[in-house]
């Protein structure tokens, strides 16, 4: 993998803005389709934005369970984009979007784009068992997908860096303790670290309670550019960088098993919007299992390497603690149905536009979204700033 | 045209655990494919593997039944490449990050299977 090179050049800072955010649905959402959600969480977003649906004209969408994804919801709202794009790096793919939508608003070759998913797993379980192929070189050894492999991420970071199960459970329940601020959030009951420590083992060093949700839920944010954004509703929340990184598709094949694409793509996008881990209000890190946020605190550069678990310790990122992290209660607390991307985008903006209640973080100006995807494979990292940060 | 995973099987199936090595760049890859990755270097052959390699990381799948449970690992062969695996002969809980291994090829159902055992 190669780490050097300076690309922060080439990204339009702050010149474009999320002027919607909306979530729909959030832990059970039974009697429709997918696509019915993703329908709802757009036009809540557009409503949200004070833009009509007939002004959209680029769709970014990752439709769940269909193959050519790209184009369901285009039908069903009856758009017709000038831009249509259905990447598949998973639960980063709307990170992805945003870059995507960023440059593409820049260039003037669209005004206005529509990020949209919807997922009800829990309600309505999709037929097999997902849209994955397995590797003919990892499935005959039956690792529990995806678990299996970030517990391996997860292996190699207790042996090198002496991080503990404890350490891990730290996450989760500072995951839950943000949910119980939330109301949106599905999963609000007390939970303990001793309680993670004696859930079921699945595949170790994770518990049943190390891992994310698989429940229901929608999204879509609405994105601008900069001087079209002055113009609606609420407060636009610039883009003021966003980085993309692939490293590998497998686990067997990821180049170090402690170190992800968020160091490249988190450099890169920091660099872009010319603000510091330090500078950060609010961090948003895709929460697939409790070993994820501190691999990305890491990478990210909140801490140095092999500190994400002391980092994280004595209720470091719980409410109250050092770093807003995971504000909605995350993928472990919150909502997980499937990719989980954009809901770490809409709970950016709601922060930096002050409409968390119990929750907001004070003061917030500065975000960073962080989006997963595949088994530590697609690493994607937007950095949201307010007006003032321009 | 160079078959990666067809070709691997068929060794296998014979009771050889097979790499490949570019000769342009002596380069060991794993798993098979048509070039080396990084180089795109597409002079690949067929090489027996020594076999040899240690434990870079493991986990434990649990079942109801403790007897049921297994270890998904993965091992650093000797000739650089990583890899997938499962190593047997030693209980779960004792296999560590760091432990030499050494392949076998066993019989799992009707197929061929490497696995790895204690060195």
């Amino acid at each position: 993998m190669s780490m050097g090179g300076d690309n922060s050049g080439g990204f339009p800072r702050g010149r474009a803005a999320i002027v919607g955010a909306a979530t729909f649905g959030i832990g059970k959402c039974p009697g429709v389709s997918a696509v019915d959600m993703a329908a709802r969480a757009a036009l809540l977003a557009l409503a949200d934005a004070g833009i009509a649906l007939s002004e959209v004209d680029a769709l970014y969408t990752s439709a769940p369970y269909e193959a050519l994804g790209g184009m369901e919801l285009a039908e069903y709202l009856g758009l017709t984009p000038k831009v249509t794009d259905c990447n598949r790096t998973g639960g980063s793919a709307f990170e992805v979007y945003v870059q995507q939508a960023a440059l593409a608003l820049e260039a003037g070759l669209i005004n206005c784009a529509l990020i949209a998913y919807g997922s009800n797993p829990a309600s309505n379980p999709p037929p097999g068992v997902g849209m994955t192929r397995q590797s003919p070189w990892e499935a005959p050894y039956k690792p529990l997908a995806p678990i299996s492999s970030y517990a391996l991420a997860a292996s190699r970071h207790m042996h090198l860096y002496g991080t503990t199960r404890e350490q891990l459970a730290e996450v989760a329940v500072a995951a839950r303790q943000w949910a119980q601020l939330n109301p949106e959030a599905a999963v609000r009951d007390p939970l303990s670290i001793d309680d993670v420590l004696k859930a079921r083992m699945v595949s170790d060093p994770l518990s049943v309670r190390d891992c994310c949700l698989f429940n229901d839920g929608a999204a879509a944010i609405i994105m601008v550019r900069a001087d079209r954004a002055k113009d609606c509703a609420k407060a636009p929340i610039h883009v003021l960088g966003a980085a993309h990184a692939v490293t590998h598709r497998e686990i067997s094949s990821m180049p170090d098993l402690t170190v992800t694409g968020a160091a490249i793509s988190g450099r890169q996008a920091f660099a872009q919007a010319r603000v510091a881990p330090a500078d950060i209000h609010v961090a948003m890190l895709y929460d697939a299992f409790t070993i994820t946020p501190i691999l990305f605190l890491e990478d990210l550069g909140f801490c140095p390497k092999g500190e994400g678990g002391r980092f994280v310790s004595g209720g470091h990122i719980a409410p109250g603690g050092g770093l807003a992290l995971n504000t909605n209660g995350g993928g472990l607390s919150c909502v997980h149905p499937g990719m989980y991307g954009l809901f770490l985008l809409v709970e950016a903006t709601r922060q930096l536009r002050g409409e968390c209640e119990a929750r907001q973080v004070r003061d917030a100006r500065l975000a960073v979204a962080h989006g997963n995807g595949g088994v530590l494979s697609s690493e994607a990292t937007v950095v949201l700033g307010t007006a003032d940060t321009l | 045209m160079l078959q990666p995973e067809a070709e691997w099987r068929a060794h296998l199936a014979e009771g050889r655990f097979m790499i490949q090595r570019s000769r342009s760049t002596g380069g060991h890859v794993f798993y098979p494919r048509i070039a080396e990755p990084g180089t795109g270097a597409e002079d690949l052959e067929w090489v027996e593997a020594s076999g040899t390699g240690i434990v870079h990381a493991v986990t434990i799948v649990r079942k109801k039944d403790p007897a049921d449970s297994y270890t998904v690992t993965l091992v650093d062969l000797a000739e650089g490449p990583r890899l997938m695996s499962r190593v047997d002969g030693v209980p779960v809980d004792d296999v560590r990050i760091g432990m030499a291994v050494k392949a076998s090829i066993i019989q799992e159902g009707d197929r061929p299977m490497l696995v790895f055992v204690p060195a």
